[in-house]
């Protein structure tokens, strides 16, 4: 790719993008702070990779990118969760393209049947023979697969940082998981595990456009009343005593007045981490399931369980790319392919030992409402495809996020505001700016060469696994 | 009227394809019981709609909802609107098919088909097999259309319309 060089050496510029109220369109159009943002921003900061339930034995594998980085996340013979980078060490050949499966002991090159135990380590070449006398040794082929050494399991939530210094796990995400810990707590057996398949979808968009409309509630009424203005509208012409359907439940909220988004609230964590749905929610009013309060009450005890029930946070964005919800276990990931152009990929949990309908009502959610033939979901890929468009014009230059602004925001973290803020919103472009801009040395240097078989007898940083 | 014979299960398909070329959703919709849904899975050979991921299922009331969101003036993803052709392989009559009862008045017909779909400069290809379950209740509907599309678990951008 050839780029221009505008802001690769100019911090300056880069912090000049995001003003108190304020973002220049180059943030979503220019595929040079895009490409920076997968060396920088995608590489500072600690991204979702997978849920551990997706690889439950020794050499079971999920595929996945993290940033540009084809990564797999594999559960080693010790049981640890590794996440390597998806490359021979040979000639880069991409060891696994399944989505997922199961490698048994080793990954084994399709081209040269190079072979790689689940912690990335080289475990054999054929004809080793004439490698004697090489220097091979000294070679990077023999540091293996290399291996991601920062990774966290949070809960079943996997995540990792490129870099292999940089801030700490519970650094980056501080109180914000909160909100997956509600997620995993709502099952009675405190477990989740991904179920019912995954939504993948294109928007020919930047990614923070998505990003930004999560915790956007001035458009639900706007941009959604085609569908679920529709939806309530069809439902009223329902003859009288017709049980209220399922779908109608988890659409009509979207139809709620400003008021209903301003009084629920908004919370802003820190480093672009928050959630709308403080106090109130659109999925605070759905229908009870039997037997499920019982469980809960029975796992926890009376109180706590409706504790854990009536956090009915709304959308939870952990920066940069994940966004979660809570009390329909569902969790989307936006993944950037390019300045404009981001693949969506919208995932389920079951909330073990709890009843299935909870399951059915999770993946009705996601089809209604965050698949490629959603119709709520075509109204959002509409608006935003617009405004890649509109971004591209000449004769304006900035996004607008004013809304509610308040001088020395940027100071707090963990608040609670109006939730009609875009205050969230602004602390995800302070955020970029500032992992985008971090000084020479901070984390800057690319993923570290790594194994334990390192010739140089560089030591293997295994002290920051945190994997459980 | 009379028990349909094969030829009228056949036309019956055909027919209802003409309804979504031409956009007679209100016709379309009557071509379905009460009771309908409109399946179109997410993975190949797919046996669950409820506890697995579907790209469509749909009941009546829902159906109803997307025809009426595809007329309406804030629809903003039909400004402007899409456009759909189906061109389908000659339908044939399942009678190995496991719900095939015809003298229940029950019927299964499967059509290969090739479907486009196309809003303003683009057009996307889609392909596939749909299965009509139908019913003879005076006349013939539809109890479930189930769409299967060769790639169904791949990464589609909006699908607005019926396949």
């Amino acid at each position: 790719m050839s780029h221009s060089q505008r802001y690769r050496s100019d911090p300056a510029a880069i912090r000049a993008l995001v003003r108190d109220t304020e973002v220049h369109k180059d943030i979503f159009i220019d595929p040079e702070l895009f490409q920076l943002e997968m060396e920088r921003l995608f590489t500072r900061t600690w991204i979702y990779v997978g849920h551990d339930s997706q690889i439950p034995k020794p050499g079971d594998f999920f595929t996945t990118t993290v940033g540009d980085q084809a990564v797999v996340m594999v559960r080693h013979t010790d049981q640890s969760v590794r996440v390597l980078i998806n490359r021979c060490a040979h000639k880069g050949v991409q060891l696994v393209t399944e989505p997922q499966g199961n490698t048994g002991r080793f990954f084994r090159c399709p081209y040269h049947a190079w072979t790689f135990k689940t912690d990335g380590s080289l475990l054999g070449v054929p004809l080793r023979k004439g490698y004697e006398n090489t220097g091979f040794d000294d070679t990077e082929a023999k540091l293996g697969m290399p291996e991601v050494k920062a990774v966290h399991n949070h809960r079943g939530f996997v995540f990792c940082r490129l870099a292999p210094e940089g801030e700490s796990f519970e650094e980056f995400f501080g109180e914000s998981l909160s909100t997956l810990d509600n997620m995993v707590d709502r099952s009675p057996e405190g477990r989740l595990e991904v179920a019912g398949g995954v939504y993948r979808y294109i928007h020919r968009c930047n990614w923070k456009m998505l990003v930004d409309n999560q915790t956007d509630t001035c458009h639900p009424m706007v941009a959604h009343e085609s569908s679920a203005g529709t939806a309530v509208k069809v439902w009223e012409e329902a003859p009288e005593g017709t049980p209220k359907p399922m779908a109608v439940e988890l659409f009509a909220p979207f139809m709620s007045p400003y008021d209903f988004y301003e009084n629920m609230g908004i919370r802003v964590w820190q480093n672009g981490h928050g959630h709308t749905g403080v106090t109130n929610s659109i999925h605070a009013a759905y229908s009870g399931i039997e037997g499920y309060v019982e469980q809960m009450e029975e796992a926890y005890g009376k109180e706590r369980a409706h504790q854990i029930l009536n956090d009915v946070r709304h959308n939870t964005c952990y920066y940069p790319n994940i966004m979660v919800k809570g009390p329909v276990q569902t969790l989307r990931i936006f993944k950037p392919l390019a300045a404009d152009r981001t693949l969506v990929e919208s995932w389920t949990f079951r909330l073990v030992g709890a009843p299935d309908k909870l399951l059915e009502r999770t993946i009705m959610y996601n089809r209604l409402i965050n698949a490629p033939t959603s119709v709520v979901g075509h109204d959002d890929l509409e608006v935003y495809e617009r405004g890649q468009a509109g971004l591209n014009t000449r004769y304006r230059d900035w996004v607008n996020v004013a809304r509610l602004y308040e001088p020395g925001e940027e100071e707090r973290r963990n608040y609670v505001t109006n939730g009609t803020s875009e205050g969230l919103m602004r602390s995800e472009y302070r955020a970029w700016a500032r992992y985008m801009t971090l000084e020479e040395g901070e984390a800057e240097t690319p993923l570290a060469a790594s194994g334990a078989s390192s010739p140089s007898g560089r030591e293997s940083q295994s002290d920051r696994r945190a994997v459980q | 009227m009379s028990a349909p014979n094969d030829n009228d299960l056949i036309d019956f398909v055909y027919h209802e394809a003409r309804m979504l070329d031409e956009r007679r959703y209100e016709e379309w919709l009557d071509l379905y019981a009460e009771d309908a849904y409109y399946w179109m899975p997410l993975a190949p050979g797919q046996e669950d709609p409820l506890l697995h991921a579907s790209l469509l299922y749909e009941d009546k009331l829902l159906l109803r909802v997307r025809v009426e969101r595809l007329l309406g003036q804030r629809t903003y993803s039909q400004q402007p609107h899409s456009r759909g052709h189906r061109l389908l392989q000659r339908p044939w009559i399942d009678r190995e098919h496991p719900e095939s009862d015809p003298a229940a008045g029950r019927h299964i017909v499967r059509t290969s088909f090739h479907y486009v779909e196309t809003r303003g400069d683009d057009q996307t290809l889609y392909a596939g097999w749909a299965t009509h379950h139908l019913v003879w209740q005076d006349r013939l509907r539809i109890r479930l259309k189930r769409v299967d599309l060769v790639n169904c678990d791949a990464a589609f951008a909006n699908i607005q319309l019926f396949p």
